[in-house]
């Protein structure tokens, strides 16, 4: 259920999204941007801010944003310029942010997000701007009484930032959760990010307020609280469930509305479950922008444009119809495909052309693949068995060399195992029956069970079904399609 | 350690060197009749025996100058092709990065600071042989207009020890003008090589922006920052400048166009050069000894065939007030690096009895405010609020944004002005060497030495200054001329041209005789 059916009131929630773009190297420098490497040791004198150091934009991070901004739909300006933004921080070495103030590069955009199982109604999220920044470094703090120490990590200062704003369009935590989740599968599908939150490379802020109908038609408005600390899709999720609580027990308590208070901002504690309020100050932070004198303006052309947007690929949306429509499948299936990811739907296609019917493949990408990855808790990229194996048992599924539930038990035993098919059915002692032999079993049968003869000669043919659990007794290996399209034609053919 | 007794032998040898011009050095260099270490001990020696007294040079690096003497004499001996500035010494303003020797910008902030890596314009003097003799003494950040801002002490106008060289490039000036050093390296951000140079009775050209790379400059104001060449003549100048000047793809704002070879034009006659001459550079305010030999030079150029119109900059009159809203914002920002959390001056802890910030949110707060009060002098901090308080929301628009539209206003004055004439000619400063302490209780009237400069600046253009003669008590008078972007070639020859018809370059300071 939905907040908005539940409540007299309606939710209100705007995101902000900073997310780290995949570039090999920093926005400003040539330092690298792998994470995780010892501190302070992918540092120049440009990202350190050593005086005289001078910025030098990578066209390559400029490129990969217009291509996030191209697929969030959003006007590309063709003159853009670099901002200042001044404060102070020691994981800020040059006092100042490289960003983009009062002409961003992109504006006016709109991501859709609809639930396949229609827990809310799809809904078109506009976005306000994207903008380009660099990164800030790590400030790690020993809390430690007495001894307490902070240390900077550099390594992260300088990596490109591009920093998406929405419109406040969003109804529900609910909604907010599967919006970001559509607005990463966006930015995976591109290539423009890897969209790591543990590793910091998406992070989320959300704005939220309740919008709260009176009975003289008016409608109150609560103080707007942006929500930070919030460390995955998950926790903006619970946050927002938490903050739109609150918000309306402190409505009901106060009947405080916006303006009333500075904009207060929150942070979300994961362990605690709650938002707790930030200090803040008296006044708000000036940041004193101004134009980036170090750095030219940037021009991009329609032919760039249309460059990148050639090259773009298919948005996820727009894969789930490709899907659907190229392998005849259901909406619900392709979907489920698309929203695993580029490299699942990759390894889905080869499968489906491998066997040659989508509907098939994408029954065992459903109900064997994605499940196994779940229960083993692994990507598709690190999963051991490869399409072609799959495809092998499938084949011989259709084949006729053993029915689907024997076809899952190999499946099963080759990620287990890590052998091949072959060598898996080969060890479970699977051979295919030879006809002779069947023939022979079903006759077996058939002098065993004179009622179920007596049934199918009299009309009821599911009565054959009786002689199938037999047969597999008597030898596992058998085709249950087989031993019953047999057992019923040597029936009908006795006198 | 023999090169110090012949050193010692040859010593008269060596003084009469430092007399000698960059331009006659580098040809007894090139014909091998001096060595490089011969000439760069002769400068070593003179600094030594003047620099206490002068204060030009903050640092003097007589190892590291030696090394590279010797590597360029061993070059030669093995018959290398060398530039023609192989084994010059030269001086280098404490502006920028020099990894073998400390950058402080004669700030108490960066006292000892070494940076890792070398300015682009230090690669490049390397590169072209030059023996970089130590670092020049300056106004701290460059911001000042009499070398009286510096943390490491005043430095004094060689031609009257009472009186001061000028800033911010006040250590490169002087340096040039007691011989200290043939050439040196100044930065101009609002006429900190033109107007020491004036002072100083030396040559030093402002280019075009862009035209040399920033990489390594030590920020005081992006925008207008560039860095020149100072000589005794604008032929040096040539000679420096064609080291130095070229496009740098790690410096987004330097200019990626070919550079002229500096020398082609600078023989060729001025007859039909048109010189503006701009009616409100006479006005109140300037020293009639000053006018008296600005208006010589005109008549020096008419004699020489070049002919002077009259030129109007409307704007001229808010270059002031533009350039200190504009230099101080980017200011401001440019030096909140310097926090005391990386690197440079710290506040040690120990509680001061300082007033006025006393308030702390955290105690990274008071370090930061504690350091940057220590670390910084107060014409530094003058500025940086000056520059925080214009670009705050609420006083943007009336001033930071309002002071980049007059700038765009006073670029296009002068690009009207050079439809009509091809330089604008005139005073540098209102007013010859000024007193040691005189301006100082003065921000304002310190301010208004750059009346005739800040133009150059904001316009982004090029401008020379050199001597065109001397007041009765013996101080030097400069004249400048200004160019549209890219004229260096002309501006170098139009005062090369007037240097071959007078001799007022070719003067020395007797101060320092003794």
């Amino acid at each position: 259920m939905s907040a908005e059916t539940q409540h007299p009131f309606t939710t209100v929630i705007g995101l902000e999204v900073h997310m780290q773009l995949h570039t090999q190297t920093k926005l400003f420098c040539g330092c690298i941007t792998t994470f995780g490497n010892p501190p302070n040791t992918q540092v120049c004198p440009t990202c350190l801010g050593l005086p005289g150091s001078l910025p030098v934009m990578n066209r390559r991070a400029f490129d990969l944003s217009l291509r996030a901004a191209l697929a969030l739909n959003c006007k590309i300006a063709l003159f853009t310029k670099w901002d200042r933004k001044n404060y102070f921080y020691p994981d800020l070495p040059k006092g100042y942010q490289i960003s983009q103030f009062d002409l961003p590069f992109s504006y006016e955009g709109h991501l859709e997000v609809c639930d396949p199982k229609g827990a809310f109604n799809p809904r078109t999220v506009r976005i306000t701007r994207v903008h380009l920044e660099e990164d800030a470094g790590k400030s790690m703090h020993d809390e430690t009484a007495g001894t307490a120490d902070s240390r900077i990590d550099l390594n992260r200062t300088g990596t490109p930032l591009c920093e998406i704003v929405t419109e406040p369009d969003l109804r529900s935590a609910e909604e907010a959760r599967a919006w970001l989740n559509e607005l990463k599968l966006l930015l995976v599908y591109l290539g423009v990010s890897d969209c790591n939150m543990q590793e910091g490379s998406l992070r989320v802020d959300a704005n939220v307020n309740l919008h709260v109908p009176q009975k003289d038609g008016r409608i109150a408005k609560t103080p707007i609280v942006e929500i930070k600390n919030m460390n995955s899709f998950r926790s903006v999720e619970r946050a927002l469930i938490y903050e739109t609580e609150r918000q309306w027990g402190e409505w009901q308590a106060t009947g405080a509305e916006i303006g009333s208070m500075p904009k207060q901002t929150r942070g979300w504690d994961e362990s605690a479950g709650v938002t707790r309020g930030q200090r803040h100050k008296e006044e708000s932070s000036d940041y004193r922008y101004f134009p980036e004198p170090d750095l030219v303006p940037v021009t991009v052309t329609e032919e760039q444009i249309a460059e990148i947007r050639s090259a773009m690929g298919e948005p996820p949306a727009v894969l789930r119809k490709t899907l659907a429509d190229r392998w005849k499948i259901p909406a619900n299936d392709a979907g489920v495909l698309v929203n695993q990811g580029p490299d699942l739907v990759q390894y889905f296609e080869d499968l489906a052309t491998r066997v040659g019917e989508g509907k098939v493949a994408s029954n065992w990408m459903q109900q064997d693949v994605l499940r196994t990855l779940n229960e083993r808790g692994e990507s598709i990229t690190d999963f051991p068995v490869r399409p072609e194996a799959v495809a092998d048992i499938i084949a011989r599924v259709q084949k006729g060399d053993f029915d689907t539930s024997r076809g899952r038990e190999i499946f099963a035993s080759v990620v287990e195992k890590g052998t091949s098919v072959a060598e898996v059915v080969a060890g479970m002692g699977i051979a295919a029956v030879d006809d002779g032999d069947l023939r022979a079993l079903c006759e077996e049968l058939i002098a065993e069970n004179p009622k179920i003869v007596a049934d199918v000669k009299g009309g009821k043919e599911q009565a054959a079904g009786g002689l199938i659990g037999q047969a597999k007794r008597k030898n596992p290996n058998v085709n249950p399609g087989k031993v019953r399209a047999l057992a019923i034609e040597l029936i009908q053919a006795l006198p | 350690m023999g090169r110090w007794c012949s050193a010692r032998n040859q010593r008269k040898v060596f003084m009469t060197l430092t007399n000698r011009s960059a331009a006659e050095l580098a040809n007894a260099l090139q014909k091998g009749e001096i060595s490089a270490v011969e000439c760069t001990t002769a400068f070593l020696d003179r600094i030594e025996a003047t620099n206490s007294t002068i204060n030009a040079f903050l640092t003097v690096d007589r190892e590291g100058a030696l090394t590279t003497a010797e590597a360029v004499d061993a070059s030669r001996a093995a018959g290398k092709q060398l530039g023609p500035l192989a084994g010059l010494p030269v001086a280098v303003k404490d502006v920028l990065c020099t990894m073998d020797q400390p950058t402080t910008c004669a700030s108490k902030m960066l006292k000892g600071y070494q940076p890792p890596y070398d300015a682009d314009v230090v690669q490049r003097l390397r590169a072209a042989g030059t023996v970089i003799l130590g670092k020049t003494n300056m106004d701290e950040f460059a911001m000042g207009g009499s070398n009286e801002n510096s943390a490491y002490g005043l430095v004094r106008n060689p031609w009257d020890l009472e009186r001061a060289p000028g800033g911010s490039s006040g250590g490169s000036a002087a340096a040039v003008a007691a011989d200290m050093a043939p050439l040196a390296i100044g930065s101009d951000t609002g006429g900190s090589i033109r107007q020491p140079a004036g002072l100083c009775g030396i040559t030093g050209l402002k280019p075009t922006y862009g035209r040399v790379s920033r990489r390594g400059l030590i920020a005081f104001s992006s925008s207008l920052d560039q860095i020149g060449p100072m000589a005794r003549s604008a032929k040096e100048c040539a000679m420096l400048l064609q080291a130095i000047a070229g496009h740098d793809p790690g410096d987004s704002t330097s200019l990626n166009i070919p550079v002229p070879d500096y020398f082609t034009d600078l023989e060729k006659p001025l007859q039909g050069l048109r010189i503006g001459r701009v009616a409100t550079h006479f006005s109140e305010g300037l020293d009639p000894e000053v006018a008296e030999h600005v208006e010589q030079a005109f008549a020096t150029y008419e004699a020489a065939g070049a002919t002077i119109h009259e030129v109007e900059l409307p704007h001229a009159t808010y270059g002031v007030p533009t350039y200190y809203l504009i230099a101080p914002s980017e200011a401001s920002s440019n030096l909140a690096r310097y926090d005391g959390a990386h690197y440079g001056h710290r506040w040690d802890g120990t509680p001061s009895g300082e007033k006025g910030i006393t308030d702390f949110d955290s105690p990274l707060v008071e370090m930061y405010c504690r350091s940057r009060a220590e670390g910084f002098g107060p014409e530094v901090k003058r500025r940086i609020m000056l520059g925080t308080y214009s670009l705050s929301s609420g006083y943007y628009d009336a001033y930071y944004a309002k002071a980049l539209r007059v700038r765009r206003l006073i670029r296009q004055d002068f690009s009207k002005a050079f439809e009509n004439v091809d330089v604008i000619g005139g005073p540098v400063s209102a007013t010859p060497a000024f007193k040691l302490g005189e301006k100082t209780d003065d921000p304002v009237a310190m301010y208004l030495v750059d009346l005739y400069t800040v133009g150059t600046n904001l316009a982004g253009i090029g401008g020379i200054s050199f001597p065109c003669g001397f007041t009765k008590s013996s101080l030097p008078v400069g004249f400048q001329l200004q160019g549209p972007p890219l004229s260096e070639p002309l501006l170098l020859r139009t005062a090369h041209q007037y240097q071959q018809a007078t001799d007022w370059h070719l003067k020395r300071t007797a101060a320092l005789s003794s």
